[in-house]
């Protein structure tokens, strides 16, 4: 009871990585609340999937086995949850901020009047006075997440209603193996306790899913632009020397939303969060929701015309110019000083 | 004909922030931000035209939750081809989260009556949440497609839609009623039609008609020009379930972060000083 429960996304028979990255974070809240750490897996052909999670530091392993549960669809996967935490009162749920878990969790959500906080860039956990009603709070999950578009960063407590749900995106949290040997003990769900006829009102005619050309996470040299290289055309800029360094190129969501890059590229809160060894911010003023998805990065290089970008602050070099005359002499005193070069990435050019 | 409403909101212009956007005390100047039609609702508001192009007896309502000002897209919308407003308004509805604001427009769509199709757009872009559109179509009871760009068909009572996912797509089935909340790459709103625009300029709400009698008079005489009004009481909803005190969620603190700042080395763009930098980071295998 009143554990730490992390909702697990399957595709293609697959733990997909968010939910590692919640395991993770998961086992170390539950560590500091020293309550067990649970997984709710619910899909198709689930055998094994109990190891798989269970290195990560899982307790308890909920599975929910049964062909009509993948693909992903809102209501039947509502159904179990909802009947599995009124039973088993975890104090948290974490989920990924991905297609399936943005459907989910607000559905949850509601079912259990609990509060939800979306797109979460850290998670702790403290204490908590309502002032009003005199009252104080311990051991409340910190829901952190900038909120007005980024301007600002906000801290959200659920004091009163539980479980405390909050879905985290991709790479935010770090994931890691607690040990091989972890045991977890497996608990098998009896689906039909939970479904009825009408959860399975809405069907999958037809689907695909593409495998991701763009690989920001992997990568240790990231070059993001942002609105300031100003058209589609001038990433090429980037492009060419992503594929001269061997580097991914990544944007800023206002690029995005100017439709000068896909948002697979999109680097942000809203985005994807990176940790590469080097990042090349170029035409990036720096808003906290960008900053969000790239501050872990071990070496920040900020072109841009304004001095004062307050990306700046965070980089270890900053050129102040523009990016037509910069790039290109980087590219070429790059190839007069590496003896082998070695393009294998980069974008449309690449 | 199809009785579809569309949930549709007010929102500060977020992508659009000047520098006197944050007040010194670091909350936000909303007075600073232009507000308009959060621009996913516009493409919800599109599926729902498109269904009516098809289907020219159908019916839509938007509804939207906020302050009197709110009504100004509710004009924006009847101007572009819906068929009437409701305005939800109440200091009631003050500081609501998501799931407030989903039980608060949950008892509205009760009081429009009844219906076929709800469509919101995905998310607002003042707080990127998507909760709204799933959680009202929980407290309804009916099922949500999320994510939709396309309404492939809709017949009698089955709609199939084409749903974009992070990675890819699905085309799903569903029966209606349902809600189905809009993606952006959804087609882009259609813009004003000049006779509707004629038509409704003059269109408001009660609160707006308070000061300006003549209007009072004009929407007394057609009735179209009235867009409805309804604070909490008119939706029969349960205070306690509203504003901040119906919210499970609360705001603990909010700060402008402050970034550990680095020392950095600021270059110029001749070329010695990218040769430099070029070769600093090929020699501490940064790159290379």
């Amino acid at each position: 009871m009143n554990n730490v429960c992390v909702y697990c996304e399957i595709e293609e028979g697959k733990i997909q990585d968010v939910s590692y990255e919640l395991l993770t974070k998961g086992r170390s809240l539950a560590n500091q609340l020293n309550v067990k750490l649970e997984a709710l897996i619910i899909g198709d052909s689930l055998a094994g999937m109990g190891k798989e999670v269970s290195k990560y530091g899982v307790d308890i392993v909920y599975l929910a086995d049964d062909k009509r549960l993948y693909p992903f669809t809102t209501l039947p996967h509502t159904a179990i949850a909802v009947g599995l935490f009124k039973e088993t009162q975890p104090q948290i749920v974490l989920m990924g901020a991905t297609s399936i878990g943005r459907d989910l969790g607000p559905r949850i959500s509601s079912s259990l009047t609990s509060g939800l906080t979306a797109d979460c860039t850290d998670l702790q956990i403290g204490e908590y006075e309502d002032k009003k009603a005199g009252k104080k709070y311990e051991n409340l999950l910190y829901q952190i997440r900038p909120a007005f578009g980024g301007n600002i960063v906000a801290t959200i407590v659920n004091p009163d209603n539980r479980p405390q749900m909050a879905t985290v995106r991709e790479g935010v949290m770090k994931k890691e193996i607690l040990t091989e040997s972890h045991k977890a003990e497996v608990v098998n769900i009896d689906v039909n306790k939970y479904l009825n006829d009408a959860d399975f009102a809405v069907k999958i005619i037809e689907r695909q899913i593409e495998q991701s050309k763009v690989n920001l996470k992997g990568s240790s040299i990231i070059i993001a632009g942002g609105y300031g290289v100003g058209s589609k055309e001038n990433f090429n800029l980037l492009y060419d020397l992503a594929h001269a360094i061997g580097a991914e190129v990544g944007a800023s969501r206002a690029a995005v939303d100017a439709g000068f890059a896909d948002k697979e590229r999109q680097i942000g809160q809203t985005g994807i969060t990176v940790r590469p060894k080097l990042y090349i911010a170029c035409g990036i003023s720096g808003q906290i929701q960008h900053i969000a998805g790239m501050q872990e990065s071990a070496m920040v290089i900020s072109i841009n015309n304004d001095p004062n970008a307050p990306i700046n602050k965070l980089a270890d070099y900053v050129i102040q110019g523009n990016l037509e005359n910069i790039i290109p002499k980087m590219i070429k005193y790059y190839r007069k000083n590496i003896i082998a070069p070695c393009p294998l990435r980069g974008g449309p050019r690449g | 004909m199809y009785k579809i409403i569309v949930l549709v909101k007010q929102v500060p212009d977020t992508r659009n922030v000047g520098k006197d956007a944050m007040k010194a005390d670091g909350t936000v100047n909303r007075a600073a931000l232009p507000a308009i039609f959060n621009p996913e609702d516009l493409n919800a508001l599109e599926l729902a035209l498109e269904v009516k192009d098809k289907y020219p007896d159908t019916h839509i309502t938007l509804l939207t939750m906020g302050p009197v000002r709110a009504a100004e897209i509710l004009r924006e919308g009847l101007y572009r081809g819906a068929d009437a407003g409701v305005l939800l308004t109440d200091k009631a509805f003050a500081g609501s989260d998501t799931l407030a604001t989903s039980y608060a427009l949950s008892r509205a769509v009760r009081k429009i009556g009844e219906f076929d199709l709800i469509f919101a757009g995905r998310q607002a872009i003042d707080g990127d949440t998507a909760q709204v559109g799933p959680q009202v179509a929980d407290k309804l009871g009916i099922p949500q497609i999320t994510y939709a760009e396309d309404v492939i068909s809709l017949k009698d009572k089955t709609v199939q839609i084409k749903r974009r996912l992070e990675r890819g797509f699905e085309v799903v089935e569903g029966q209606l009623p349902l809600l189905i909340t809009a993606h952006s790459t959804a087609p882009d709103c259609r813009p004003r039609n000049a006779k509707r625009l004629m038509k409704y300029k003059r269109a408001t709400t009660l609160s707006e008609r308070h000061n300006v009698s003549d209007d009072y008079l004009s929407a007394n005489q057609k009735p179209y020009l009235s867009i409805t009004e309804w604070c909490a009481k008119d939706v029969d909803s349960d205070l306690a379930q509203l504003g901040l005190g119906g919210s499970p969620t609360k705001v603990r603190q909010v700060e402008n972060i402050v970034f550990q700042a680095k020392e950095s080395k600021v270059l110029t763009t001749d070329d010695g000083d990218i040769e430099w930098l070029m070769q600093e980071l090929i020699t501490n295998h940064t790159i290379g």
